[in-house]
């Protein structure tokens, strides 16, 4: 149970005109157990203790599910442990005496709002130009009408699996979004519940990424490296296939 | 002054009944009326997509920055409905029936009824949407057990249940927003409700980003904004979660129900320190394999499970409980826990924890089996406690989960304000005194998919649409007030942190109104509770302004309500002299001397209710804070299912 004296490197930005920069701060006598938020909270309270502004991020189930939090570590997008979210991490992880860089989440499509917390909004927008499954409530028929083979249902599982918490961005150099764009088309693209709408939703959902600025895939896969839920890049080609095939489908009308 | 509207006829046949004799509203007047739906978990989500698809105009707002991220993102275990896929002899009236009990008989039955009737149509919606429910082989949906039932009703997708649900109602909202139905406003709080004639016609908000304040008006106004389990400052709950939006709507006029029935969930990871900010459930669907016990000596505490041998072991909830085990619902699971941790039979370096041991089923099933079942919530508390449940037991204690209590509302889920109305977790209706695991995904997809859809119509159809603007003085008023209310606290500038009061308030609602209660406690509790409710306002401290992203202001919005709700939650626990469900009065028990037990029906140490003085529902008329709020029943009656003594030996 041994606690952890650090010094922290630590973004401050007012608000999304501010120009931002990085604050020093001492972090005390931190337990061994907690979690990495909750060291900031600790370093928070003595701050707010001693009159300051506490450090913004956003944060919200602190389970590893609401893809809330978003912050680069050392340079890693929730840090260097494999397949966990920051309000995973915890500071056994870390030794006496480290350094820690706390930056947010960088794109260049998502405006800094304060500190560490970042508008992901182009996200949302994704989804709304077609992630998703045109049915009305109330219309479905008996859920077991419609056997879904065992792998298939699997697959689409593990790219369901995704948090949307855009670490992959924020991970690339050049801003690609597109390890969520696959992983969100291929959850419903694998299902017989999707294929009527696949073409559609993959172009529609390709086009808003596009539209909002996220750049190109040059295959280089920070993404997989750093997303808390493993999500494979396999879904990158599964997506290139479907947009090829989609096009084509499209141009031939 | 509560009138249910509850429907006359056979429990069977109120809601179809109730469905025909309501009023419709014609597809091209829908259009016309304006709805808020505050909250876009499943509950607010799934009404929001729907009321949108229907043709009504829809505002949903929500505090964190996309809709998807609602807490219900964080349920792991599962989903109950009566589809008896299984073949086990599941059905409607079953789920009714272990619903009721479940509740302790506290839960008004024509609702719960309903409940469990709409069930199936939530899976096959759910499905329809590509929700990737777990399947086996040949392709149909599996499911899993959950606690107190004897069935197999619960379906999951993997421990991520509350996430893919979520993203199927996530999804059909953003087919509404893009639709143009939805107009979705996020990272925006609601600070107060605003009622014109009585009747509720607005919110006012505040953008949490500008800081800016402003007014929505509509024809009705529809909460669905979670549960209050955060006035214990340690829960499961998400940091975000709070009273506030149902708690400003009682303060005008709405009545709050049962505040002091709270779910403490039997396996949570224990404390370990004060810089704890949450406590973090390990699913229910654990105990479909896992083993709960305790060593039968205090003096085995200290060593190693893997040292003490069998017969050392006390699986106390299969001693207890031989027809359900370690499936025994929560109440009781949470109750037998800390039974055993105050015979100082506790483990862990606090002494407040049990083992939940996976031993046997690896031996029994195979590790590969387990790490497909659980997988992710092995690693979860691998992650947390740093140590490995493949090769040594969990270690667990009950924690503050879910909320039963809410805001009132009638059968058309309509609270005793006219206009208001409330789903999900924030409103009262189904769970009674305890709720069932997998029991709250299914009602808040019922509430907002396939009830308020028909229920919302015969108060929209009395209503002229777009009546009321904020352009009323009324919206002005409220405005000014939540300003005021905003540069108060920011004004206050004292030495102490909005998290130390919630801090306090949370040891000593856990202390005085956890999971024993009795009636020197709750007098404390209310004695001390204004006290620090007082501090608070002389002495918090929010730095920054009002016009930026502030953390600390958002969050002292919430405490400042907590520190009045607290005092609703202890009152209604004093004045509620029975032991029911989650609500266990230390004064309210079955001693080996009652009859009862004599009569082999019940054990010693269980909760006794007091069916005579106390079937009804509480709900409470707010009187002013700091005064003592005023009391209102609504009677509970019974006629499809007898009142019993609650057994699951
Ligand atoms: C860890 C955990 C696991 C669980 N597992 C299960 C399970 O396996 N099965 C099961 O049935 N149940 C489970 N539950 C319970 C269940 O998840 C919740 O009861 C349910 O999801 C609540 O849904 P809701 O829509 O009512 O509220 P929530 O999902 O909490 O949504 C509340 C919404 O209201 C918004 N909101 C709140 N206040 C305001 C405000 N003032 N202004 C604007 N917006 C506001 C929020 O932004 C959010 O969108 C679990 C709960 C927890 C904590």
């Amino acid at each position: 149970m041994a606690n952890l004296n650090l010094t922290l490197k630590v973004w401050r930005q007012l608000n999304a005109d501010d120009h931002g920069r990085i604050e020093t701060y001492e972090a005390k006598n931190i337990p061994n157990e907690a979690s990495f938020l909750e060291m900031l909270d600790i370093v928070n309270e003595r701050i707010l203790v001693d009159g300051g502004e506490p450090i913004h991020f956003d944060h919200d189930c602190r389970e590893g599910i609401c893809g809330m939090c978003s912050l680069t570590i050392n340079g890693i997008p929730h840090g260097k442990d494999k397949g966990v979210t920051v309000c995973q991490l915890h500071m056994r992880s870390f030794k006496d005496g480290d350094t820690i860089w706390i930056e947010p989440f960088r794109s260049r499509v998502f405006p800094i709002l304060r500190d560490l917390m970042v508008d992901r909004t182009a996200f949302d927008r994704i989804i709304e130009a077609g992630g998703y499954i045109d049915i009305r409530t109330g219309a479905a028929q008996d859920a077991n009408n419609l056997p879904v083979e065992k792998d298939k249902a699997e697959a689409a599982f593990e790219a369901a699996a995704c948090i949307g918490c855009a670490a992959c961005v924020a991970a690339c150099k050049n801003s690609s979004a597109m390890l969520f764009v696959s992983a969100k088309a291929a959850h419903l693209n694998y299902l017989p519940q999707g294929a009527p709408e696949k073409q559609k939703r993959t172009l529609a959902m390709v086009r808003q990424m596009d539209a909002e600025g996220f750049g190109n895939c040059t295959n280089q896969y920070e993404c997989e490296a750093v997303c808390p839920k493993e999500i494979s890049a396999d879904n990158i080609a599964k997506l290139n296939r479907d947009y090829v095939i989609s096009s084509a489908k499209e141009a031939v009308g | 002054m509560l009138n249910s509207n509850i429907p006359s006829g056979p429990i069977e046949q109120k809601w179809t009944k109730h469905k025909f004799e309501s009023k419709l509203i014609n597809p091209a007047n829908k259009r016309k009326y304006k709805i808020i739906v505050v909250g876009s978990g499943l509950a607010g989500g799934s009404a929001a997509s729907t009321l949108a698809e229907l043709g009504y105009q829809v505002s949903c707002f929500c505090y964190q920055d996309s809709p998807r991220r609602a807490h219900s993102i964080a349920a792991q275990g599962g989903i109950n409905a009566a589809k008896n896929y299984r073949n086990d002899g599941d059905s409607v009236q079953r789920l009714f029936y272990d619903t009721v009990k479940g509740g302790d008989f506290r839960s008004r039955e024509a609702n719960v009824y309903r409940l469990a009737e709409v069930s199936n149509a939530i899976i096959d919606q759910a499905t329809a949407q590509g929700v990737p429910f777990a399947r086996e082989y040949g392709g149909l949906l599996d499911n899993r057990s959950f606690g107190g039932a004897q069935v197999s009703r619960t379906f999951y997708a993997r421990g991520q249940t509350g996430q893919q649900l979520l993203i199927g109602v996530y999804q059909s909202l953003a087919k509404e927003i893009s639709r143009g139905g939805v107009t979705m406003h996020s990272r925006t709080e609601m600070l107060d409700l605003v009622t014109v004639d009585g009747h509720a016609k607005g919110i006012v908000v505040r953008d949490m980003v500008t800081g800016e304040i402003s007014s929505h008006a509509a024809d009705a106004v529809i909460l669905a904004t979670g549960g209050y389990g955060n006035a214990f400052f340690l829960s499961t709950n998400a940091m975000g979660c709070n009273v506030m939006a149902a708690f400003r709507a009682h303060k005008r006029g709405a009545c709050f129900a049962n505040p002091c029935y709270t779910q403490i969930h039997p396996t949570c990871i224990p404390v370990s320190g004060e810089y704890q900010s949450k406590l973090t459930l390990m699913s229910e669907s654990l105990r479909n394999d896992g083993r709960i016990w305790v060593p039968k000596n205090a003096a085995d505490c200290g060593k190693k499970p893997s040292d003490i041998p069998e017969e050392d072991r006390d699986y106390y909830l299969e001693r207890k409980y031989p027809a359900f085990g370690n499936l025994a619902p929560r109440d009781i699971a949470s109750r037998a826990a800390k039974e055993a941790c105050d015979d100082g039979r506790g483990i862990g370096p606090s002494g407040l924890g049990v083992y939940l041991d996976f031993r046997d089923p690896i031996a029994r099933l195979g590790e590969d089996t387990i790490r497909a079942r659980y997988g992710n919530l092995f690693q979860m508390y691998e992650k947390i406690t740093g140590e490995n449940p493949y090769t040594s037991p969990m270690r667990i204690y009950p924690a503050v989960h879910y909320t039963m209590g809410g805001l009132w509302v009638d059968y058309n889920l309509m609270s005793n304000l006219p206009g208001l109305h409330v789903l999900g977790e924030a409103n009262f209706s189904d769970h009674g005194a305890n709720r069932l695991g997998a029991s709250a995904l299914m009602q808040g997809l019922a509430d907002g998919y396939f009830v308020i859809p028909a229920t919302i119509a015969p108060y929209l159809a009395s209503q002229t649409p777009g009546s009321v603007t904020t352009d009323a003085p009324e919206f002005k008023k409220v405005e000014e007030e939540v300003r005021e209310r905003v540069g108060q606290l920011i004004d206050i500038t004292g030495s102490r942190t909005v998290d130390s009061f919630h801090r306090e308030l949370g040891h000593l609602l856990w202390d005085k109104c956890g999971m024993a209660r009795d009636k020197a406690g709750l007098k404390e509790a209310l004695k001390l509770i204004p006290k620090i409710r007082e501090q608070f306002w002389k002495d918090v401290r929010i730095p920054g302004s009002g016009n930026n992203v502030n953390a600390e202001l958002e969050k002292a919005g919430r405490v400042a309500d907590f520190l009045e709700f607290a005092e609703l939650l202890c009152h209604d626990a004093h004045d509620r002299e029975e032991s029911c469900g989650g609500h266990f009065r230390s004064e309210h028990q079955f001693t080996d001397k009652s009859p009862e037990v004599k009569a082999g029906k019940t054990q010693p140490g269980e909760a006794k209710r007091n069916d005579e003085k106390f079937s009804y529902v509480a709900a409470w008329e707010f009187k002013g804070v700091g005064k003592k709020p005023k009391l209102h029943k609504e009677a509970l009656k019974y006629e499809a299912v007898k009142q019993a003594i609650r057994s699951y030996a």
